[in-house]
């Protein structure tokens, strides 16, 4: 095998991860700043310039702290969870594709970690794994609040999963590949997804609010009902790693939603930039641009949080299988009618 | 061990064991409190969970009872306004000023027109920062904090009125019989003049947030619904009966400290659920704004501010030190030796959360026979556990703190 592939890979793997961390730890101070400014307060402001050191602050502070444990017969899952929230939120960003690819060395160098063509599928699965995270860690507390977050993340989770997962389908129909590279590459110039599969980016939108656990779904640790649902036992940073997990698999939400519906790194007039500017210039701003639309998501997910209240356990079921899912049906339909549309005339004898 | 040493068994962990695991529900106990962050004080509820079903609730009282009305018994009457601050700690002044009607009904002062006024102001103010940490509570409890901090700087605003008027914010210890302990300086109405400017704004947003929110509808419409006969036959009042559609309000049923001279409606919802309760409150906050306008407006001229009734009003500290008999009162108001009549009176007046009364017996002495504080939040949660039967947990939740309860009221 070439290695210069695997230096290759090794720094982009590296560079994806510190990006990730970052965007996570980051995400916090953002959070506490935007929910400052919703409330008309002035938000951290100490640590740093403009409270800017305030994540590594908050860091330092969580790894002093006791780390408490309860009595728990269940000592070994109890380290478990927090770490399976915390990896499976920081595997999903291997297949994200941040660019196009650069031209450095004389080779083009592709911009992802990991350009797999099924990237759709390895995602939904670590999706899926993150529940038990929060499953495991809920169970392992020994407490009935804490179990009660558990069953209701487990039980949110498979709901909103289908949904998600029905929703993707009319947009694969679409697309006809599960690569996110190649579907990035679909949606170049303004062709982006979200303008032919409305219905299906909202309720991916929706869904995604459910998987990452933030209001109006956040009932998994709901702090005015469940104390601190399945983190409330947790201290140290065994909590910090939740907490972080929440964080980091919201930027990979945003990342997804960015790069599946919102035209990834592409923007209008990058076929013009290649041309002019070169593939290196073009590709940095293709990543600014993807970072903005990232933020941008980050942010809706903020606002939405400080703004509206949460939903009831039933009332949260009830979304998800009444409406989300009959509607993501009724989505696969439609797409499957406009794209059989000849075939169909055909058929019908027009 | 020996089993005397264990602890009586409750009686749900009898229910449980006894359950025939008919449909194949394990029912559980689940302790909500007494240190649960939504039950905003101290109170504890055991509940009997199917799920999150809840089947029986069971509460218990008295984490913070402090024995007010036994102290009472032992302390002069003017030092038993410090009492009642901690009762609702949310509107202090309102049970400051409902103990010096108390006493004035008692000792039949004449409190002038402009004191009575001065006085109306600021229980509407506390009125106000009683709804507003109320119904903001009550979007915190259904996950929308914003509100909350946004209209609680507003709190804040009428804190530093308080402070303007007696020097002190929360545990207000205000007014004296017969009126106030000094006159209201020219930087309380100008802060007052500003809290009415910016408040409304603050409070419509406020309301625009929520009223029409879907979800928070969702949440709050038949949660916790109870019917007028019922509410009446618990004995509740205030805006927890006013929701139900019962108009009645201590303000305008007994009027007190001049309410007759003022224009306001009262607010009454429909079928006493949690959002009517929300909408009773928002709506009783823009009458108190409409009255604190009124009263304003009518107030005499003068700077009167305490009825003259030196017998048992505490003269100013310079006099005392300078004037015979101001020495002379002051030690006899201190020391308790100015007679009081025998009686047996209550007054109520509307407090924040229902009709708060005051039950004074006295046998002449310096000290009060026997006081009894009608606390509004202690009837609420009496009905607190029928309310809950049948409903989620997270319903159960958005009850309590729509029927505010405060845990300094209900212990006392």
């Amino acid at each position: 095998m070439d290695s210069t592939i695997i230096i290759e890979k090794s720094i982009i793997i590296l560079v994806v991860f510190a990006i990730t961390m970052v965007m996570a730890m980051y995400s916090t101070l953002a959070e506490r700043k935007i929910a400052a400014w919703l409330q008309d307060r002035i938000g951290p402001n100490r640590a740093g310039k403009g409270g800017l050191l305030q994540p590594l602050a908050d860091g330092l502070k969580l790894f002093s702290k006791e780390e408490f444990e309860p009595d728990t017969p269940n000592r070994f899952l109890f380290f478990v969870g927090p770490a399976v929230a915390m990896s499976t939120a920081l595997m999903t960003s291997a297949v994200i594709p941040w660019g196009d690819h650069f031209h450095l060395f004389g080779r083009d160098i592709i911009l992802q970690a990991s350009d797999i063509d099924n990237a759709l599928l390895y995602i939904f699965a670590i999706l899926s794994i993150g529940v038990y995270g929060i499953m495991i860690g809920g169970w392992a507390s020994n407490n009935k609040f804490s179990l009660m977050g558990a069953v209701r993340a487990g039980s949110q989770m498979v709901s909103y999963e289908i949904a998600m997962g029905l929703s993707m389908i009319a947009l694969l129909m679409m697309t006809g590949t599960l690569s996110l590279r190649e579907i990035s590459m679909q949606q170049s110039g303004m062709s982006w997804n979200v303008f032919y599969q409305p219905l299906s980016f909202l309720i991916f939108l929706i869904c995604s609010f459910a998987e990452t656990n933030r209001t109006p779904f956040d009932l998994a640790e709901c702090e005015s009902e469940l104390i601190g649902g399945y983190h409330t036992e947790y201290s140290s940073m065994k909590m910090g790693f939740y907490l972080f997990a929440e964080y980091a698999s919201m930027f990979i939400s945003s990342t997804i939603l960015a790069v599946l519906f919102f035209g990834g790194y592409n923007y209008p007039g990058m076929s013009w930039a290649v041309e002019n500017w070169g593939v290196n210039l073009a590709n940095v701003i293709g990543i600014a641009v993807l970072f903005a639309k990232i933020c941008f998501f980050i942010f809706f997910y903020m606002w939405v949080r400080w703004t509206i209240p949460r939903f009831r356990y039933d009332q949260l079921m009830n979304l998800g299988w009444k409406i989300l899912i009959p509607l993501s049906i009724v989505n696969i339909v439609i797409t499957g009618i406009v794209i059989l549309r000849h075939e169909l005339a055909v058929f019908l004898g027009f | 061990m020996s089993e005397l040493l264990l602890p009586p068994e409750h009686r749900y962990a009898k229910i449980i064991k006894e359950q025939l695991n008919e449909d194949g529900n394990e029912l559980s106990i689940l302790n909500l409190g007494p240190t649960h962050p939504a039950t905003h004080g101290i109170f504890q509820n055991i509940l009997l969970m199917d799920g999150e079903r809840i089947l029986d609730a069971e509460p218990t009282i008295g984490y913070i009872h402090r024995a007010f009305e036994k102290i009472a018994e032992n302390r002069p009457f003017y030092q038993i306004t410090p009492l009642t601050d901690r009762m609702n700690y949310c509107s202090s002044p309102i049970n400051n000023m409902g103990w010096w009607m108390t006493l004035e009904k008692l000792l039949g002062v004449e409190v002038p027109k402009r004191a009575q006024y001065l006085r109306v102001i600021v229980m509407e103010l506390a009125r106000i920062t009683d709804h507003l940490i109320c119904n903001s509570i009550l979007g915190v409890d259904t996950g929308a904090y914003t509100g909350f901090l946004y209209v609680f700087q507003f709190r804040e605003k009428v804190y530093e009125i308080y402070e303007e008027i007696c020097g002190a914010r929360l545990t207000t210890n205000m007014g004296r019989i017969g009126g106030f302990e000094r006159d209201w300086s020219p930087e309380a109405f100008r802060k007052l003049d500003v809290f009415l400017e910016e408040f409304p704004v603050a409070w419509k947003e406020f309301e625009n947030l929520f009223e029409r929110n879907r979800i928070f509808i969702d949440r709050t419409v038949n949660v916790g619904a109870i019917s007028a006969e019922k509410a009446m036959a618990y004995g509740f009042t205030g805006p927890n009966l006013r929701a139900t559609g019962v108009d009645y309000d201590v303000r305008v049923a007994q009027p007190y400290s001049s309410y007759e001279d003022f224009d306001f409606k009262v607010p009454v919802g429909k079928s006493g659920d949690t959002y009517d309760r929300f909408c009773v409150r928002n709506a009783e906050v823009w009458e108190s704004l409409s009255i604190i306008r009124q009263a304003l407006d009518k107030m005499p001229e003068g700077n009167e501010y305490h009825a003259e009734v030196p017998d048992y009003y505490l003269p100013p500290k310079e006099d005392v030190y300078h004037n015979m008999e101001s020495l002379i009162y002051h030690f006899k108001i201190v020391m308790g030796e100015v007679p009081v009549p025998v009686a047996e009176i209550y007054h109520p007046v509307e407090g924040g959360n229902g009709e708060l009364g005051f039950y004074l017996v006295t046998d002449g002495s310096r000290t009060p026979y026997r006081l009894h504080f009608r606390r509004p939040c202690f009837i609420y949660y009496q009905a607190y556990p029928e309310m809950i039967k049948g409903a989620l947990l997270s319903d159960a939740i958005v009850i309590l703190s729509s029927l505010n309860v405060i845990a300094g009221e209900l212990d006392a």
